[in-house]
């Protein structure tokens, strides 16, 4: 490929881009790091609100609830949303596919108002006990069409043959589909999985719908804060989340990489 | 009767018995009828080629051999045993796809190694297997690579090795060679007909390039519209085509149309609408007086020369004066149109023999197109 020369406007535009989008957070993280009291005023270095947090038990309990909700919710999202991938892209014109696929992408496009409020009346004609459940599977609902989405594209582009050639080599048709499309759609499923780990992470009108008392999710106890003014604690925890999720990020691409490279160097028979 | 003589009747008559019987075979998409009461007996050990052109139910015939569509009706039987509705993983069977459907994610060596680990194989003999096989489509060096690494030469031989893997009763290949350059086709095919013959494994190949069913086949199957308009060897295809729809798909043909005037036991004289009376050989079934026929006569089989053939050998030849209306210079061959004076257009192609030709021709130049009746194929209209 040859290298393109970047002119002055592609320059300004990138750097205002850029800085549009990552000013704020950059702007987040160093406050985070502010001594005083204000979010405003600046103190000087330090790291006490961090310290602060350590000790908040109700925000360390929030954030624990958080991250048990987005890990099971997006783990059963995965398993539901490729299930229902496969269905689409694999089912052939069955009878209500176009009812199932409307439905399925329904939450896609319905006000998280609607889906939250119609759980919670779910919720509790079935007079269930609103926590850790009702939420998780109020995110599995929400984020399980982000990974049929995912899934489906992937699957879609995925040659049909592949699976044949499979069948036509001894495997029954389950088998054709865990030993060749599976591996081939994992990076979407992965993807799919992550997607729906963020989303269930920064959920905040749905699972205050349906959580209850007692068992608040992060997003749902920064705002509560926040209403009562903010505190720079709320910076260091977001900058905890944002450093969270970066590894997250990075882990990933280094397993995806890794994996590929595995494949190139010579398999053991 | 002794038992041994009955043993041997029964290896006869399994030794006579096609390796694969296709019974009026129907498969219907909606409305649509992809294959339509085809049927067709295959023998063990022959290379098979379906011809035909795109969407004539080709593809969808050697996918119901390969099991991923069962037939609405009809039977097939392969040694004799039903597998109409038998799944493609229980069928001693194997395909090589269009598009290779080489697994990406895997490499040579496993994907050549993949049947044989479902078949079961042991250790020893799928390592044994795989040498075996890729000695066979010479990719010795090659066995670490992942099928994205490698040309798509290559890519059509592992393909190949995998298919041949689990040494199948039956290969089908889709196509095969379509993804391939010219130079590299021919080679590719003359490879395939001596692996072929090396294996003894019946190939059933699906095409539609003529050359490429003729060059590699034993015999070829042309299909239209879901049924078999012809099953012939090549030369027979090509010189004795059972009607005017194969006489046109096979090769470069020239049709004209006609009503049979006389007839005695060594000529037929038919009457054209463009082209005078001509003389043809017979065909073997008998055509009645006045029947509409058309003739064809391929555009090698006529010659043409500014003055005519030599009155001696002249006698019983068709001959027609025209003019030369347009030629194409095409290496080892030159193409002429020739519009005769009756009306009708002729093509033929003349052999370039010699470097400079003292008997070309020009446009517009005044010349003779003569046939032998032997050359024309009388064909029901």
């Amino acid at each position: 490929m040859g290298r393109v020369r970047l002119s002055r406007f592609n320059i300004a535009s990138l750097a205002f881009g850029l800085a549009f989008l990552y000013l704020p957070i950059v702007i987040l993280v160093i406050y985070s790091f502010n001594g005083s009291r204000l979010v405003t005023v600046w103190g000087g270095w330090s790291t006490r609100w961090y310290a602060e947090f350590f000790n908040d038990q109700a925000m360390l309990a929030a954030a624990w609830m958080s991250f048990r909700v987005a890990l099971a919710s997006a783990t059963a999202a995965t398993v539901i949303g490729t299930l229902a991938a496969v269905a689409l892209a694999r089912g052939g014109h069955f009878r209500g596919r176009t009812l199932f696929s409307g439905m399925l992408y329904a939450p896609l496009v319905m006000p998280e108002v609607i889906t939250g409020l119609s759980l919670l009346l779910l919720f509790v004609a079935l007079n269930a006990e609103r926590g850790f459940w009702t939420v998780t599977i109020a995110h599995t609902t929400l984020t399980m069409c982000f990974v049929a989405v995912v899934v489906q594209s992937r699957l879609g582009a995925l040659d049909r043959s592949l699976e044949e050639a499979a069948m036509d080599l001894g495997c029954t048709p389950l088998r054709a589909f865990v030993a060749v499309t599976l591996p081939l759609i994992a990076p979407a499923i992965a993807a799919g999985w992550m997607l729906a780990f963020t989303l269930s992470l920064d959920d905040l009108v749905i699972a205050s719908f349906t959580t209850g008392p007692g068992s608040a999710t992060l997003p749902i106890r920064i705002y509560s804060e926040v209403r009562l003014g903010v505190k720079p604690e709320i910076n260091a925890i977001c900058t905890l989340i944002i450093a969270a999720v970066t590894l997250l990020i990075i882990v990933a691409s280094l397993a995806s990489k890794l994996s590929n490279a595995r494949a190139d160097s010579a398999a053991p028979m | 009767m002794t038992d041994h003589h009955a043993t041997t009747d029964a290896a006869l008559a399994a030794s006579q018995a096609p390796l694969l019987r296709i019974e009026a075979v129907e498969k219907k998409f909606g409305g649509f009828k992809a294959v339509d009461g085809l049927s067709l007996d295959i023998k063990a050990g022959e290379f098979f080629a379906l011809l035909g052109p795109s969407g004539c139910g080709k593809t969808t015939l050697l996918r119901m051999l390969a099991g991923f569509e069962t037939p609405d009706r009809g039977r097939i039987l392969l040694d004799g045993e039903d597998v109409a509705s038998v799944l493609p993983h229980r069928r001693p069977v194997n395909m090589m796809f269009q598009n290779y459907a080489l697994f990406p994610h895997l490499t040579v060596k496993a994907n050549i190694a993949f049947g044989l680990k479902r078949a079961g194989l042991k250790r020893a003999e799928v390592k044994a297997r795989i040498a075996e096989m890729l000695a066979l489509v010479r990719l010795e060096g090659l066995a670490h690579r992942r099928p994205d690494q490698l040309s798509g030469g290559q890519q059509q031989r592992v393909a190949l090795a995998r298919a041949l893997a689990l040494r199948p009763k039956l290969l089908l290949l889709d196509e095969p060679l379509a993804a391939l350059d010219k130079k590299l086709r021919e080679s590719t095919q003359r490879e395939l007909i001596e692996l072929q013959r090396r294996l003894g494994t019946t190939f059933v190949i699906v095409t539609h390039d003529q050359d490429e069913a003729m060059t590699v086949a034993d015999r070829i199957g042309v299909m239209s519209a879901g049924r078999l308009e012809q099953v012939a060897a090549p030369r027979q295809l090509y010189e004795a085509p059972a009607s005017r729809w194969v006489a046109e798909f096979v090769g470069d043909v020239n049709i004209l149309d006609g009503t049979v005037a006389e007839q005695d036991p060594h000529r037929l004289t038919v009457t054209t609408q463009d082209a005078a009376t001509l003389s043809v050989a017979p065909p073997r079934q008998k055509v009645d007086i006045n029947s509409a026929v058309s003739v064809a006569i391929r555009p090698e089989k006529i010659r043409l020369s500014r003055r005519g053939p030599v009155a001696d050998a002249a006698a019983g030849l068709n001959r027609r004066d025209g003019v030369v209306s347009d030629l194409s210079y095409l290496g080892g061959l030159t193409s002429y149109t020739v519009k005769l004076d009756a009306g009708a257009t002729l093509r033929a192609t003349l052999a370039n023999v010699a470097r400079v030709e003292v008997d070309d021709f020009s446009r517009g130049q005044h010349v003779v197109a003569w046939f032998s009746p032997d050359d024309c194929v009388v064909l029901p209209r």
